[in-house]
């Protein structure tokens, strides 16, 4: 499903520590246009659970999540 | 979701505190809290134009671990707190507030004080832009 998916945008943020993946998400999905995808990588250990909260709260979309060896690969999805 | 603000008396001025308070501002502007931030003492001392850039005290208690976490957070590229802030107020809604009273202590005017700072407050604005969210003394 997801190799269907347009990816509007891709951030590397690898190496990179909270607070800084969910900043740089929040700066980028404002760069996208309302229904295009984001594509994220990061490695803080932190991200998973810090990109699922940063969603719930701001109302976009997780289309999808996965973890490969040690680099979470986000897909989010600018719903307004 | 609902009402969604955090705000921060930020009343130290050592860096161990100021850190927690850039971190904290960034990631709830970026998850669309409203922000609010009051400085007042030893707070408000590092938001002068004077202190900004310099290296922070660190708290007696944490002195030891000083130079290493120093060296770690360069070494991670981490940002500084000022920095934390500043992009905050990038991607979200963050005002910055400085203590008027505070300000007359320390014979601050608003000029020494850092670009960031939108105001300068008393405590009855502080609480009344802080009403209905959670508020950290800091």
């Amino acid at each position: 499903m997801s190799q269907e998916v347009k990816i509007a945008k891709t951030l590397d943020l690898k190496g990179m520590f909270c607070p800084g993946p969910v900043l740089e998400t929040a700066k980028a999905i404002k760069t996208i246009n309302v229904g295009e995808v984001l594509e994220v990588y990061a490695t803080d250990p932190a991200a998973k659970s810090d990109l699922e909260a940063w969603a719930r709260r701001t109302g976009h979309q997780i289309i999808d999540m996965k973890q490969e060896n040690g680099v979470l690969r986000v897909l989010i999805k600018r719903t307004k | 979701m609902g009402s969604k603000k955090l705000s921060i008396i930020v009343f130290s001025g050592t860096i161990d505190k100021l850190m927690p308070v850039g971190i904290l501002t960034s990631g709830a502007a970026a998850a669309g809290y409203e922000v609010n931030l009051f400085f007042t003492f030893w707070g408000l001392q590092a938001l002068t134009k004077k202190s900004i850039g310099q290296p922070q005290p660190i708290d007696k208690n944490y002195e030891q671990f000083g130079p290493v976490m120093m060296q770690r957070m360069q070494e991670m590229k981490y940002p500084t707190w000022d920095q934390l802030i500043m992009q905050a107020k990038e991607v979200g809604e963050v005002k910055v507030y400085a203590c008027s009273t505070t300000m007359e202590f320390f014979g601050l005017k608003r000029e020494d004080l850092a670009d960031f700072v939108d105001d300068v407050v008393g405590v009855a604005t502080f609480l009344d832009r802080a009403e209905g969210g959670t508020t950290l003394f800091i």
